[in-house]
């Protein structure tokens, strides 16, 4: 049974932090089959589509019938923890800090012998369920998860290491004036959270939920202003070190495309909140987040990005929209690189229309912020990096991989 | 038409009359090296061209075993000591090495593509060489091994291993005799890096590295070379050098796939017609020298090689002693256990060892009889196992 | 008459016997701006970015970029700024007199008032009682609206609520007097704007920005420091950037006062 987690002591402040070290993240290119699956959390192995054997380690030719037809495909993640060791030297130094670590052969089900992480709840011998995770150097790996939930899993020291479980960890939330700022803000609490940073954009001026957003326990408001360097620099100075996820709940949601009229000035705010508010959001705060992603229990651990589902591609209903999304989500990739040697993963979650004021003539499907608040503390629990959250973002995903030119002619209708 | 089976291919295959292996080299290893492989590979031809009489062009053959010598391969080698041979191979196969090197060159020589095959492994090791080695030993290592605790061969034979002891009842205690018996016989071994008497208490309270492997189940990693020369009977004559004659080789890779874990290696194909080739049983040979990077292996392949069967290791180890004055000599030199593991040279190590046990030469223990002995390699953890095998039954010159 | 002594004004102005008062906010980019529902366009805030400090980006040098709105801060409005001016003559911030630029002040204090209602609404009565006081408002004079409003936190400054801003203001009825009836050259508030806070519900919404503008006078907001003037002889100099059809501008508003 997993020892539970107890919330860390006060950092003795006469100790040097101890600075992020990253497990080896060097991967072939067929290799990272691997990681696109453990990015979205699921388990996929190569599938050789001439024979249908079930192939790892990732290979260029099936060792079956030599076809290079090896696609990626989810498969039974069963299997047996057929023998383990625990590994108490290292050579590397991120293991050698980590020691003793246990890893074992897992005989998959649909095949392959597996070497993985072990979560401290499986036994050799047992039943055990493999799970693609990415590690502190967002590179796959092989985590093997007892076959059903035990008590306080989530407390093990590997999974823990491998997601970014809110619990005891501090988070800001940049916007607390939306719906979705406030939904996360409970979210959070909800999760374990041990401080709460809202953000609070011009406080002179009153919002809707304002005295319940107070009466969350944990949450402290503090004033932040995207727009404004000054506004995002203090709050870091003062905050930054420690916070240790940031989520970025900031929004401009307005429609209509490029002709109509308006100039560039809606399109200016657009970017200046959204695009230019994420460049000063991590500027500010990717540095101490980069400083302290191994800073014990409540190490930093990732950046929340809330994207439009149309970063991936353009909804000209709301096109000037749809396009300062999708400049969010190219710099949270250079943000993803800039993280990575911190052992911090962004999160990237993708969304459909909201069930927001903004959103209020678009029919159904939407997405409840509540339901997007649940998604985002899930996939920091999962540990994975790209979410899909609701209907509409699951159904663009999947027309994207089948055709995304007649995705493009299907939402300009 | 289909392959022969395993039975009938011996005798399609020719014997290796008439071709030697003379002349074993050592350079003596150290724990950390300064000097590139090129050093100590270069010293290694030196001393086997001084040891021959030779002048550097007169090798037409050369065989080269490395991990350290990136960027280069045997060819960059040729222009680096100014060879011009007119045969040249690349061993890449870590344990496996020397035997294919010299079964290799044999056919060569036999085949008068060459007339003196110089076969070298060394390899350097640099103040953390060992990590990047292992980090970057395969693309399977890279994805899907070396991640996972960064155990490098510890871990993995510690799977081995441990899967072994779970089913067929090994014991520590055995794997220590064995090491055990191999450091008695490195205690007068001049190369040997590791020289102090180990007891089976010592080494059951060493520090565990991956259970159930513990200290002095591991090799100690360093830099070192070994050489010999390949040539005909009557080459080795005329310069003046005992020539080791070759009975058999074996040769397999990626045996027993299906194997969920390693429990045995590719010799267990091939051991029938091992000993065909050479005309002898197992009981007829003096010494054995077996890869040994981890004890298990070594008992693996007692059984592999037929001097007992498949599971019996542990009772073997347990009825047999395995000094150089035991009922059953093994590692005469002390094996990797005791005198290092210098990279590729490792795969060397038993088959200088034998060669100078044959020729009467040895640095250490001679054994009292040394008329036939067995060599065998084994190498290349690719992901989860050693995929190369490889035996060779050696006999004192005629 | 004899050639005004400038000079002498100026020797006035360093010995302190006209003393110089800042009626100006600082531009900060906390400061409150005009709130409109989000579907309209916005008056983007002050902002600052800074170019370089004395380091990489400029080893020497300090200095910074800034972006605002033409009505943010303490601004000033041209007619050319509402529907009812659009077509007057010399209506922008680039074409309108510069003499237009400094003009006596007169002060009417109603903070009292304010601080009791934020509603208050300046009256064509209060004026006249303001008037039976300190005197006629002069022709060609700002009338400067006194509340103490810049003395508030920017919650209290702002005064939202849900059905809008609270802030004084003046009636329809009082700015199309003080346009016709005493011409003068404009009107100053220390609120957001020159009109009262629930000004779009009076008749016709936004009159001082309709009465004002529609007759080419001049607004000034965002003031402070007004309870520093006198009731008269305040002279105010208040000239906007010249933006080509600019339609205000933020800028420095400072009150010459005669010292005792």
């Amino acid at each position: 049974m997993t020892t539970p987690l107890i919330k860390p002591p006060r950092k003795d402040p006469l100790a040097r932090t101890r600075l992020p070290l990253l497990p080896p993240a060097a991967r072939s290119r067929t290799a990272h089959g691997l990681t696109a699956a453990a990015a979205e959390g699921r388990f996929a192995l190569q599938v050789c589509q001439d024979c249908a054997a079930v192939v790892y380690p990732p290979r260029d030719a099936c060792p079956s019938c030599l076809s290079a037809r090896l696609p990626f495909r989810d498969v039974d993640p069963r299997g047996k923890l057929t023998v383990e060791t625990t590994v108490r030297v290292s050579p590397e130094p991120y293991f050698r800090e980590r020691v003793p670590w246990r890893v074992g052969l897992v005989k998959l089900d649909v095949g392959p012998m597996v070497v993985a992480h072990l979560h401290g709840d499986t036994r050799e011998g047992e039943v055990v369920c493999l799970a693609l995770k990415l590690d502190r150097s967002g590179a796959p790996v092989m985590l093997a998860l007892p076959e059903k939930d035990t008590p306080h899993m989530a407390d093990d020291p590997i999974l823990r290491e491998l997601t970014c479980d809110p619990k005891f960890r501090r988070i800001l939330i940049t916007d607390g004036r939306n719906a979705v700022g406030q939904a996360m803000a409970k979210a959070f609490a909800d999760a374990g959270a041990s401080a709460i940073f809202v953000g609070i954009a011009d406080p002179w001026k009153p919002f809707a939920g304002e005295a319940a957003l107070k009466a969350i326990a944990g949450v402290e408001i503090v004033p932040l202003d995207l727009t404004d360097s000054a506004s995002v620099d203090k709050l870091a100075a003062q905050n930054g070190g420690r916070i240790d996820i940031v989520v970025n709940t900031a929004e401009h949601v307005r429609p209509g495309g490029v002709i109509g009229g308006d100039g560039v000035t809606v399109a200016r705010e657009a970017m200046e909140l959204r695009y230019l508010g994420l460049m000063r959001l991590a500027q500010a705060f990717g540095p101490g987040l980069r400083m302290r992603g191994a800073d014990g229990v409540n190490s930093s651990a990732a950046f929340v990005n809330l994207l439009s589902v149309h970063a991936l591609a353009n909804w000209p209903a709301y096109g000037v929209y749809s396009a300062a999304e999708a400049a969010c989500l190219s710099l949270a990739q250079s943000l993803r690189a800039e993280l990575r040697p911190g052992g911090v993963k962004v999160l990237n979650v993708f969304a459909g229309p909201l069930e927001t004021e903004w959103f209020q003539t678009v029919p159904p499907p939407k997405v409840a912020p509540a339901a997007l608040a649940k998604a985002v503390v899930g996939a920091l629990r999962q540990g994975i990096e790209d979410v899909y959250v609701g209907d509409v973002a699951q159904d663009i995903r999947a027309r994207l991989d089948i055709n995304p030119k007649a995705l493009e002619r299907e939402l300009g209708e | 038409m289909t392959a022969p089976p395993a039975s009938a291919r011996s005798s399609l295959r020719r014997s290796y009359d008439g071709v030697v292996a003379c002349l074993p080299v050592t350079i003596p290893y150290r724990r950390y090296s300064v000097n590139g492989a090129q050093w100590w590979v270069g010293r290694a031809l030196h001393d086997l061209i001084k040891g021959a009489g030779l002048r550097p062009k007169d090798i037409d053959g050369l065989s080269v075993s490395s991990f350290t010598m990136a960027p280069d391969s045997a060819i960059g080698l040729t222009q680096h000591y100014g060879l011009s041979p007119r045969w040249l191979d690349n061993v890449p196969l870590g344990g496996a090495s020397a035997v294919v090197a010299l079964r290799r060159a044999a056919r060569a020589v036999q085949a008068g593509d060459a007339d003196l095959v110089a076969c070298v492994a060394g390899d350097t090791n640099h103040v953390d060489s060992f990590r990047k080695t292992l980090a970057h030993f395969s693309r399977f290592a890279q994805d899907a091994v070396y991640p996972y605790g960064a155990g490098g061969a510890n871990a993995s034979f510690a799977l081995i291993a441990k899967n072994y002891m779970n089913t067929f009842g090994a014991r520590r205690e055995d794997f220590g005799k064995l090491c055990v018996a191999q450091r008695a016989n490195a205690l007068n071994f001049p190369h040997a890096l590791m020289k102090s008497p180990l007891t089976l208490d010592a080494y059951m309270a060493a520090r565990p590295i991956a259970d159930p492997i513990h200290l002095f189940d591991c090799v100690m990693p360093c830099a070192g070379a070994e050489a010999f020369l390949v040539c005909r009977e009557d080459t080795a004559r005329s310069l003046g050098l005992p020539g080791v004659r070759v009975l058999a080789t074996i040769e397999r890779h990626h045996a027993f796939p299906d194997d969920p874990v390693q429990i045995r290696g590719g010799w267990a194909v091939d051991v029938d017609e091992l000993w065909a080739m050479a005309g002898v049983t197992p009981d007829a040979v003096d010494f054995v020298e077996t890869y040994d990077d981890y004890p298990v292996i070594s008992m693996m392949q007692f059984e592999d090689l037929g001097f007992c069967a498949k599971g019996e290791g542990p009772d073997f180890v347990r009825a047999h002693s395995f000094t150089n004055d035991g009922d059953f000599p093994h590692n005469t030199s002390g094996g990797q256990l005791s005198v290092g593991q210098a990279g590729a040279a490792g795969g060397y190590l038993g088959l200088v060892e034998a060669m100078r046990q044959l020729t009467g030469t040895a640095l250490g223990n001679p054994l009292a009889h040394a008329d036939i002995g067995l060599v065998s390699g084994f190498g290349m953890i690719n992901y989860d196992r050693g995929l190369s095998s490889c035996a060779a039954v050696l006999a004192r010159p005629s | 008459m004899n050639a005004p002594d400038l000079l002498s004004f100026a020797t006035a102005v360093s010995s302190g016997a006209i003393r110089v008062v800042d009626l100006t906010q600082t531009l900060t980019p906390e400061f409150p701006i005009i709130a409109l529902p989000p579907e309209l366009g916005q008056c983007a805030p002050f902002r600052l970015e800074e170019i370089s400090r004395y380091d990489q980006r400029g080893p020497a040098w300090y200095w910074n970029n800034f972006s605002m709105g033409e009505h943010t801060g303490t601004h000033f409005d041209a007619p050319i700024h509402w529907v009812s001016g659009k077509d007057l003559p010399d209506n922008a911030v680039d074409s309108i007199p510069p003499r237009n630029f400094i003009a006596p002040a007169c002060v009417v204090d109603c903070s009292a008032e304010s601080a009791a209602d934020a509603d208050f609404t300046l009256t064509i009565p209060f004026v006249e009682a303001w008037e039976g006081k300190h005197g006629r408002v002069a022709a060609g004079s700002w009338l400067l609206l006194r509340t103490d409003w810049s003395k508030r936190d920017a919650r209290a400054y702002a005064n939202l609520k849900e059905d809008g801003a609270h802030t004084p203001g003046p009636a329809p009825e009082v700015v199309k007097w003080l346009v016709e009836e005493r011409d003068i050259l404009g009107f100053g508030t220390e609120t957001i704007g020159t009109d009262a806070g629930q000004g779009h519900h009076f008749n016709p919404p936004f009159p001082a920005h309709f009465y004002m503008h529609g007759k080419g006078r001049y607004g000034l907001q965002c003031l402070t420091n007004l309870d520093l003037l006198p009731p008269t002889g305040a002279v105010i100099i208040a000239a906007p950037l010249k933006i080509r059809q600019g339609s205000g501008s933020p800028l420095r508003v400072l009150a010459l006062i005669a010292s005792r």
